[in-house]
């Protein structure tokens, strides 16, 4: 109870941060995600750490190269149209096997958009969203709580998987005032950085690089980060699941959206129609066998999204075909209301519970 | 008998891939000299760009970062604030400094990085094939200006150490040629005080250097020299622009 | 304390809408129980439209948004015209009356009349008639303890604004009068 402090979800991945021993934040303002260069201007400096707004966002994450190249904790935070222009430089990063942290504060799209919550970066965060054969962990906090706690995670994955990891939000988790624990139960491993250029000393030069001219060497680093990519599949799922066990159908979806979802389940539980959550917490990788296992209760699916239907398609590639999966979305920065989708539901419910009929 | 003359130690056992009579083996010869007069090869961190110098890092026998087109500012930026004591410096042409990456150069300037830059202004993209440059001068030719640059169309060359001179926090601006004797003699001392400042504490400095292109002027590199002298530096004076 | 409380406040930017929202999520938060609070903000820095939502309740919270809320605090007409229509049947609508008029149209729901206004007016200080319709709802409602409003001005309020404290205090107590009539 002590602990207890409300907070943006915004000001939670600043102190996350902090409690992840990040060395340096590098930034550029764009809504609704200000309040993350704001605080961190004075938190970071507080604690001896780096913090500077860049030129624009372009620079800001060739600033998180460039510190990370060095072996330190680097991070920074955008929304949408900014996290677009960063895109160049985490392909780099990806292919120089560089850990950072990104916040994407996700906001209605595409194009300037407007400053509302929006999950429309899906695709460009899971499926990657530069150029080039590169994935980057992904993790979608709910919560307040889960803003703090999944940044020390977020830069211990990089570390050990030697490349991004993105946490997404959006304007929601971004800006709304919760509840949240301050702890300290976080197990930060430091893990050696022999690649890092620290200038030299006593071993040979160190060189943080992205290019490959000879093709065999290319697809040899690619080989590699994709198999870095195979084990965090294998070790790095996540996911949170509500009522599922016997549940007629089944939502998926993360972040805010399920959010509204779990209220559409009490909602709906409470008139006898049986609803369950699935939420993927690692939208990469993504817990694509946990949802084919669920598939085997004979449930149906159906994905729910700030956006026009993104993770949907993993849904869909999950299920393989063993059972129907719907979907409802808004989009533009709309949020849906627990009402709607419950309108929603009711409309497909017996079509979707009984597939043959 | 005495050595005179030997490979400096910031150099490794590669053999530079330019093109005969290119001005960067000249210029990372005297970075890698100046390392090793300041003794600081083994606390330094060069940045190199995308351009000619990509493959600098496979020259420069000190940690080396290779950064994404017109970003190395931005990326030396990012080293020289988590590493305040370490040495760090970016090399940059003119399409990836004066073109693609002018919002880094301006910024890290402006903002007064103790950072060292050496900028290689030859007036053309040499790597991808001789295509017009943002400092290619009025009626030169180039790949993608066939008939020469036309200032209706393309505008004029960029001053980019006279841009950034305008700004207070640099503490060393100056534009240098080592086509002569005593240009040689002025670039290396050019290159020696930027790096200087940094190990002084001081902020930004940046050397432009006045350089060629002999493949894509398709001139000999005696020939290109005396292009230099006659035709760029009257658009580009040589000069100490800021010195404090 | 009810099982859960959906509020939505409204006004125009500059009337303090957020303000009192965080003030009620932070009475909360010392009472125990699990809130949210979520702000909607037009692009104009001063004088827009705000908004925000104050999900209290004791069990926990799923969506952070309502598009029905239970309550309403409307400080402004055109703000109360936009969402009085979206209040629950059954629920309770505040309208400041120094500046709209109450939406009789709306006889499904019990409608609370107070002129914050004219009471914060006479307090000396019109900068104060969030806080008199924050003291009306929650003396009637009772999402919270008049108390722990209190205790909170301390931590919602920029520490420049702490000589403002005595003042909110008895803005919160003059429309708690006006509630508990």
């Amino acid at each position: 109870m002590t602990n207890r402090k409300l907070m943006k979800g915004n000001e939670a991945i600043c102190y996350g941060a902090i409690a992840g021993r990040c060395d340096a934040f590098f930034g550029y303002p764009i809504t609704p995600q200000n309040e993350i260069p704001e605080l961190m201007s004075t938190l970071m400096p507080d604690n001896g750490h780096v913090c500077l707004q860049a030129e624009s966002e372009v620079s800001a994450i060739n600033m998180v190269y460039g510190a990370a190249s060095t072996g330190k904790r680097a991070m920074t935070s955008s929304s949408s149209p900014g996290i677009s222009l960063k895109q160049e430089g985490i392909s780099y990063i990806a292919a120089a096997e560089l850990p950072c942290v990104i916040v994407n504060v996700q906001r209605g799209g595409p194009g300037l958009g407007n400053t509302q919550a929006g999950q429309a970066d899906y695709f460009q965060t899971v499926k990657g969203g530069g150029h080039g054969d590169y994935k980057v962990i992904t993790l979608a906090p709910w919560s307040v709580q889960e803003c703090y706690d999944f940044m020390p995670l977020a830069f211990d994955l990089a570390d050990e998987y030697r490349g991004p990891v993105a946490i997404l939000m959006d304007a929601i988790i971004g800006q709304m005032l919760e509840a949240v624990e301050l702890h300290d139960n976080f197990e930060i491993v430091d893990r050696p950085k022999p690649w890092a250029v620290t200038g030299m000393r006593e071993r040979d030069h160190n060189v943080v690089n992205s290019l490959w001219i000879d093709v065999n060497v290319m697809e040899e680093v690619n080989l590699r980060l994709q198999a870095r990519y195979r084990e965090a599949e294998k070790n790095e799922v996540r996911y949170a699941e509500y009522k599922v066990e016997d549940a007629d159908m089944v939502f998926v979806a993360y972040g805010c959206s399920a959010r509204v979802c779990r209220t559409v389940v009490d909602l709906a539980r409470e008139e006898g129609i049986k609803l369950g959550l699935f939420r993927p917490v690692s939208l990469y990788p993504f817990p694509s066998n946990r949802i084919a296992q669920i598939t085997k209760s004979g449930c149906s699916f159906m994905a729910v999204e700030m956006s026009c239907g993104q993770m949907v398609e993993d849904v869909r590639l999950a299920v393989n075909g063993a059972s129907e999966v719907l979907f409802y979305g808004r989009t533009g920065g709309v949020v849906p209301t627990p009402t709607e989708i419950l309108d929603y539901v009711k409309q497909v419910y017996d079509i979707a519970a009984n597939p043959t009929s | 008998m005495k050595k005179v003359f030997e490979r400096p130690k910031s150099l490794r056992q590669a053999e530079f891939t330019y093109c005969p009579g290119c001005i960067h083996s000249i210029i990372h010869r005297m970075v890698a000299e100046t390392m090793d007069e300041l003794d600081i090869t083994n606390r330094t961190i060069g940045v190199c760009p995308v351009g000619c110098a990509v493959f600098m890092y496979e020259y420069m026998n000190c940690d080396m970062i290779e950064a994404a087109h017109g970003r190395a500012p931005a990326v030396a930026t990012g080293v020289k604030r988590v590493l305040p004591d370490k040495f760090v410096w970016a090399y940059q042409g003119d399409g990836d400094l004066a073109s693609i990456g002018t919002a880094e150069i301006i910024h890290a300037a402006a903002r007064g990085e103790k950072i060292s830059v050496v900028f290689i202004n030859n007036t053309t993209y040499g790597m991808t094939g001789g295509q017009m440059a943002p400092t290619t001068l009025v009626g030169q030719r180039g790949s993608t200006c066939p008939a020469g640059r036309d200032p209706e169309h393309t505008g004029y060359p960029i001053r980019v150490s006279e841009m950034l001179a305008t700004l207070d926090a640099p503490s060393y601006i100056a534009r240098v040629t080592p086509t002569s004797p005593a240009g040689l003699v002025k670039t290396k001392k050019a290159i020696k005080r930027a790096f200087e400042n940094q190990l002084a504490g001081k902020a930004f400095s940046m050397v432009e250097v006045l350089s060629n292109c002999p493949t894509h002027w398709r001139m000999t590199p005696i020939e290109s020299f005396k292009w230099i002298d006659e035709n760029m530096t009257p658009v580009f004076p040589l000069g100490v622009f800021v010195d404090r | 304390m009810l099982k859960r409380q959906e509020v939505k406040i409204v006004g125009m930017g500059g009337q303090g809408i957020m303000v009192i929202g965080q003030l009620l999520a932070h009475a909360a938060l010392i009472e125990g129980a699990n809130v949210v609070w979520f702000p909607c903000y037009g692009p104009e820095t001063r004088g827009g439209l705000a908004e925000c939502t104050v999900i209290i309740s004791s069990d926990e919270i799923g969506s952070p948004v309502t598009s029905t809320p239970d309550t309403l605090i409307a400080m402004t007409q055109p703000l109360l015209d936009k969402f009085a229509p979206t209040v629950k049947p059954g629920g309770v609508i505040f309208v400041n009356t120094s500046l709209a008029q109450p939406p009789k149209y709306r006889d499904d729901c019990k409608i609370v009349e107070i002129p914050a206004n004219d009471i914060a007016t006479e307090l000396s200080n019109p900068k104060t008639a969030n806080m008199v319709m924050l003291g009306g709802y929650v003396e009637l409602m009772k999402p919270v303890k008049l108390e722990s409003l209190k205790a909170s001005l301390k931590e919602v309020l920029p520490e420049h604004n702490h000589r403002f404290i005595p003042i909110n205090n008895t803005a919160l107590d003059k429309g708690a009068e006006v509630t508990s009539r």
